[in-house]
C-alpha cells in the first residue's frame, strides 16, 4: 500500500445561494480504504458526496485524485472528456435509487456492458461473457441477463448497479445510501456482498449512510456531519464506541438494538 | 505470581512489546448534562514478549477501558501506548486511524467479550478472516480456522453457519478462535472464558500458553481466579490507577 | 441552382388577385438563413445544425424539413425528382413535386439520372448518384441517441465528446433479444470518423450507398429544426460489432417485374388468398430496366401488354418485407 492518498479534499465548501451545503471539509482517502459519512438528513453528507464525485462544483476548496499514472490531479482542471473517462472507468457510483444509476429500459447484460462499450469494447461475445461473469459475482441468475431492471426487486437492482460499476475494475466507488429503503434481510445480503467485493478488489469507498450499523460493518473510518460541517472523524469503532461530540453521542444512543 | 508494577527500565532483557505510560481516560456524557466520568489516570505498565499480564481489580475499575485504549478502540486523553512495530515503536495514542488499522492487522489482536456478528458470514470464515487479511491463501486459512474450532469443541455442523444464532458459549469460542488464529505479537483478552465450561477454559489456557511460548505478549482480564492463575505471569492492579 | 426572380404577378381582375408565391415558396431571407445552416452542416459532416424552421403548408411528418432544404437550394434550372419509399407517385412524392412545380416552376422528372435534386423519404435510389447531384432526405427524428438518452443537453455533450458507447448498447440489446442486429432502418452511422448520425429511416440496405458518394447529401428535420449533411466522397460507416458485422438485407428472389437482383424489394399482396409478389421499391429503376427489356417472372415483356405506363407502384411502406429476412415495418415519419 502506497502512502500517497487516492483522493484528497481540501477546504471543500458548497453554498446553494445563501444556504450552506457543506463547509471546510478536508479529507484523504487511501487505496482500499472505506470511509463512511454519517449524519441525519440535511447534514450535508450528500452534498459532500456530490462534491467529491464532481457531480457538484464547489464554492470553494478542491478535490484531487491520484490517476492510474500515479499523478495527483486537481479534478476541476480535468477536461470534460477526461472527467467522463474517469467516472466510467476508475470510479463507480452506486445510487440509493437504482433508477438514477441504471438504464431501466436496457437489459441487465446491457447495463453491465455499457461501460465496456463506452471505453471501446466492440466484440459482442466478449462483452456478453464479461457481463455474465459480473452478474454471477453479484448473485444475479444467468437467466435474468436479458431482462430489464424494471422486472427486478430492489435488492437485485442494487446488485446490478454494483456489477455495472465494477465491470471496469474501478479503484474508487461512491455509494449514496446503497441499502436505503430495502428490507432488513435484503440489506444484510447486500451489505455482505459489498463487504466481500470491497475486500476482494481492494476498493476505496466513500459511503454516505445514516445507518450507523452499515457504517460499522463496512467502514474503516467515519466522518460525522452536522449542519454542513464535519464535527467528528476517526476510526469507525473508536467514534462509535467512544463518541466525543454531543451530537455523535446522541446518534449512537439513538440506535435501536435488535 | 502477583507483583507490583513491573518496570521496563529495570528489565535486563529486550525492550517490552508493550509499554503503557501515564494513561488517562474519562468520559463526558453530554446526554446527561455533560456529566464527567473519570475512569483511570496514570496507568503505567510493560508487557514483555512471552509474558501474560492480567489486569486485576473489581468491576468498574477500568480494566476493559485500558484494553480498549491499547487497541485504539477508545480514545486516549493523556499518556502513551508504545507498541513494538518490527524495529520501530509506535504510540497508539498518536497513531492515525490507518496506522492503527495496520497495527491491528499485524501487531495486535483483541478478543472481546461479545462477538460482533457479520450477516451471512459463516463461523469458519469469521475465524479465518484475520489470516486472509495477512495474505494467507484461503484454503490454508480455512483449514487452520477449522482446526482451531475443532480444538475449541465447536461442533462441525456449526462451522459453515453464521454465528448470529449461536449460544453465548459458542459465540465466545468463535471469538477466541478469531483472536488466536493470527500471528500478532500482542494479544488482548477481555474475559475470554466468561461463558465457557471447564473443558473449554482449559483449551483457552493451553492456547495462551502456546502463544507465550511463541513469544507473544498478552494482556488479559480474567474474572475467574483459576484461569487467571493458570494463564497470567503477574497481575497489574488497576485500582491503583483509579481517577 | 441560382435563384430566379419571383415570377411576375399574372394579370388578373382587381377584385380577385391570383395567388402568387415567392420562388420556391420561402422568402429570400429565410432561404439565406437555411443556406447558412446548410453550409455549416457541410463544413462539419454529420453534425446537426439548428435552423429557424418555418411553418410550411403541410403538416410536420410530411417532409417539411426536406422541403425547406430543397426550397433553399432550388434554382430555376434545376430538375427535381421526389420519391417516397422509392416511389415517384405516392401521395407524398406527388404533393411535394407539384408544390415545387407550382411555386418554383422547375422541371420535374422521375428519372434518377436526369434529376439535379432528389428529395427522398426513406430510400436512396438504386441508380448510383453522380457528382453534381444533391439528395435531400426528409428526417423525422435527427438525434440517433434520442431513444437511449432523452436529455438534449446530454446528447449534445455526447456528440461534443464523441462519447458514443451508448449507441452500441442499443445494438447489444438487439443481438441479446433477437440474436442479430435487428435494427433494419435508420441504422446509425459514423460520418467522417467523427459524428454519429441518423441516416433517416432509409433501410440499412441503402447505408452503403452513403459511403463515398459523389453526390451531396443533405438532411432536413422540420419538426426538430435541424439540418445535417454528408459532403461528396465522405466516409460513412455503419456501426457494428466485430463478431456481428454490419450486413445488408439479402433477397431470395429477383424483382418479379424486372428481374433485378441486389436491389431493395417491396412485398405486394395480390389477393385475399395471400398470394404476393416482390418488386423493386425504386419504381424508376424498375421501369427503366423493363424498358431495357428485362423481364421478371410475373410480367410480360415491356410494352407488349396492356399497361402503357410503368406498372402500378407497389404499395410502399406497410408491407415492406424481405424474403430472406424479416424486416419490421418502419414506424414511418407520419404521425
Amino acid at each position: 500500500m502506497t502512502d500517497a492518498p487516492l483522493l484528497l479534499a481540501e477546504g471543500l465548501t458548497k453554498y446553494y445561494g445563501a444556504r450552506l451545503g457543506c463547509a471546510d471539509v478536508d479529507l484523504t482517502l487511501h487505496a482500499g480504504e472505506v470511509l463512511a459519512i454519517v449524519g441525519e438528513s440535511g447534514s450535508g453528507k450528500s452534498t459532500l458526496l456530490g462534491l467529491l464525485s464532481t457531480a457538484l462544483d464547489p464554492s470553494a476548496g478542491r478535490v484531487s485524485y491520484r490517476m492510474r499514472d500515479g499523478i495527483l490531479r486537481d479534478l476541476a482542471a480535468l477536461s470534460e472528456a477526461e472527467r467522463r473517462l474517469l467516472l466510467r472507468t476508475d470510479w463507480g457510483f452506486v445510487h440509493q435509487n437504482a433508477a438514477d444509476g441504471l438504464r431501466m429500459a436496457v437489459s441487465a447484460g446491457g447495463n453491465v456492458g455499457e461501460r465496456l462499450m463506452a471505453v471501446g469494447a466492440r466484440n459482442y461475445g466478449a462483452i456478453r461473457a464479461e457481463a455474465a461473469d459480473w452478474l454471477g459475482r453479484v448473485e444475479i441468475a444467468a437467466d435474468r441477463m436479458d431482462d430489464d431492471p424494471r422486472t427486478f426487486s430492489g435488492g437485485m437492482r442494487q446488485r446490478l448497479q454494483i456489477a455495472r460499476n465494477l465491470v471496469t475494475r474501478p479503484r474508487l466507488v461512491f455509494m449514496d445510501e446503497p441499502t436505503g429503503g430495502l428490507d432488513v434481510s435484503v440489506q444484510a445480503r447486500l451489505l455482505d456482498l459489498i463487504r466481500s467485493l470491497v475486500a476482494t478488489y481492494g476498493l476505496a469507498v466513500v459511503i454516505v449512510t445514516h445507518d450507523l450499523a452499515v457504517a460499522r460493518l463496512l467502514s474503516h473510518r467515519i466522518m460525522v456531519m452536522k449542519a454542513g460541517r464535519v464535527i467528528e472523524h476517526g476510526l469507525t469503532d473508536q467514534v462509535l464506541d467512544d463518541p466525543r461530540e454531543p451530537y455523535t453521542q446522541l446518534l449512537v444512543a439513538s440506535v435501536l438494538a435488535a | 505470581m502477583i507483583t507490583a508494577l513491573s518496570s521496563a527500565i529495570s528489565a535486563p532483557h529486550a525492550d517490552p512489546v508493550l509499554a503503557v505510560r501515564d494513561l488517562a481516560k474519562s468520559f463526558t456524557l453530554h446526554l446527561q448534562g455533560g456529566l464527567k466520568l473519570p475512569v483511570v489516570s496514570g496507568v503505567s505498565f510493560d508487557v514483555a514478549a512471552g509474558e501474560c499480564v492480567a489486569l486485576g481489580g473489581p468491576s468498574g475499575a477500568g480494566k476493559s477501558s485500558i484494553l480498549k485504549m491499547i487497541f485504539g478502540n477508545y480514545r486516549i486523553d493523556a499518556g502513551s501506548v508504545r507498541l513494538a512495530d518490527a524495529d520501530a515503536v509506535v504510540d497508539v495514542a498518536q497513531a492515525a486511524p490507518r496506522e492503527i488499522l495496520r497495527l491491528r492487522q499485524h501487531r495486535m489482536a483483541y478478543v472481546s467479550q461479545f462477538l460482533r456478528v457479520i450477516p451471512r458470514v459463516g463461523a469458519r470464515e469469521v475465524v479465518a478472516e484475520p489470516l486472509l487479511a495477512e495474505g494467507v491463501p484461503a484454503s490454508q486459512a480455512i483449514a487452520r480456522a477449522e482446526a482451531l474450532l475443532d480444538r475449541l469443541n465447536l461442533p462441525e455442523r456449526l462451522w459453515r453457519l453464521p454465528p448470529a444464532t449461536f449460544s453465548g458459549g459458542e459465540q465466545q469460542r468463535v471469538n477466541v478462535a478469531r483472536g488466536f488464529i493470527g500471528s500478532q505479537s500482542l494479544l488482548l483478552l477481555d474475559e475470554p472464558t466468561a461463558s465457557l465450561d471447564a473443558a473449554n477454559r482449559a483449551v483457552v489456557i493451553a492456547l495462551i500458553a502456546e502463544k507465550k511460548a511463541q513469544g507473544c505478549a498478552l494482556v488479559g482480564i480474567f474474572h475467574d481466579t483459576e484461569t487467571r492463575e493458570a494463564a497470567a505471569d503477574r497481575v497489574v492492579d488497576v485500582t491503583r490507577f483509579s481517577a | 441552382m441560382s435563384d430566379a426572380p419571383a415570377r411576375p404577378r399574372p394579370a388578373g381582375g382587381p377584385a380577385m388577385p391570383a395567388i402568387t408565391y415567392n420562388f420556391a415558396y420561402l422568402d429570400e431571407q429565410t432561404k439565406k438563413m437555411i443556406r447558412r445552416a446548410i453550409l455549416k452542416a457541410i463544413a462539419i459532416p454529420g453534425h446537426q445544425v439548428p435552423f429557424a424552421g418555418r411553418e410550411m403548408p403541410m403538416p410536420y411528418g410530411w417532409g417539411t424539413g426536406g422541403v425547406q432544404v430543397t426550397a433553399a437550394i432550388l434554382g430555376a434550372d434545376d430538375v427535381l425528382k421526389v420519391i417516397d419509399q422509392g416511389s415517384d407517385d405516392t401521395t407524398n412524392a406527388v404533393a411535394i413535386r407539384s408544390f415545387f412545380a407550382a411555386t418554383a416552376g422547375v422541371a420535374t422528372t422521375t428519372r434518377t439520372s436526369e434529376a439535379s435534386i432528389i428529395q427522398t423519404r426513406h430510400r436512396i435510389p438504386e441508380a448510383p448518384l453522380a457528382s453534381g447531384q444533391v439528395i435531400v432526405y426528409q428526417v423525422p427524428i435527427p438525434e440517433p441517441l434520442r431513444f437511449l438518452e432523452p436529455r438534449e443537453t446530454e446528447t449534445r455533450r455526447m456528440h461534443g465528446l464523441a462519447d458514443y458507447g451508448l449507441m452500441h448498447v442499443k445494438l447489444y440489446e438487439d443481438i441479446a433479444h433477437h440474436g442479430h442486429i435487428a435494427t433494419t432502418y435508420a441504422y446509425p452511422v459514423r460520418v467522417a470518423g467523427r459524428y454519429l448520425m441518423d441516416p433517416s429511416p432509409i433501410p440499412k440496405f441503402d447505408n452503403p450507398k452513403m459511403d463515398d458518394s459523389p453526390a451531396l447529401q443533405l438532411f432536413g428535420a422540420g419538426r426538430e429544426k435541424r439540418i445535417y449533411a454528408i459532403p461528396p466522397h465522405t466516409r460513412v460507416v455503419s456501426l457494428d460489432f466485430e463478431d456481428h458485422p454490419f450486413a445488408v438485407q439479402r433477397f431470395a428472389a429477383p424483382c418479379a417485374l424486372c428481374a433485378a437482383e441486389g436491389v431493395y424489394l417491396d412485398e405486394v399482396i395480390l389477393d385475399d388468398a395471400g398470394s404476393r409478389m416482390f418488386v423493386c421499391s425504386d419504381t424508376d429503376h424498375c421501369a427503366t430496366r423493363q424498358a431495357d427489356g428485362h423481364t421478371g417472372t410475373m410480367r410480360a415483356p415491356y410494352g407488349s401488354s396492356a399497361p402503357s405506363s410503368p406498372p402500378p407502384p407497389p404499395h410502399a411502406g406497410e408491407n415492406e418485407t424481405a424474403l430472406a429476412e424479416t424486416v419490421p415495418t418502419p414506424s414511418g415519419e407520419r404521425p
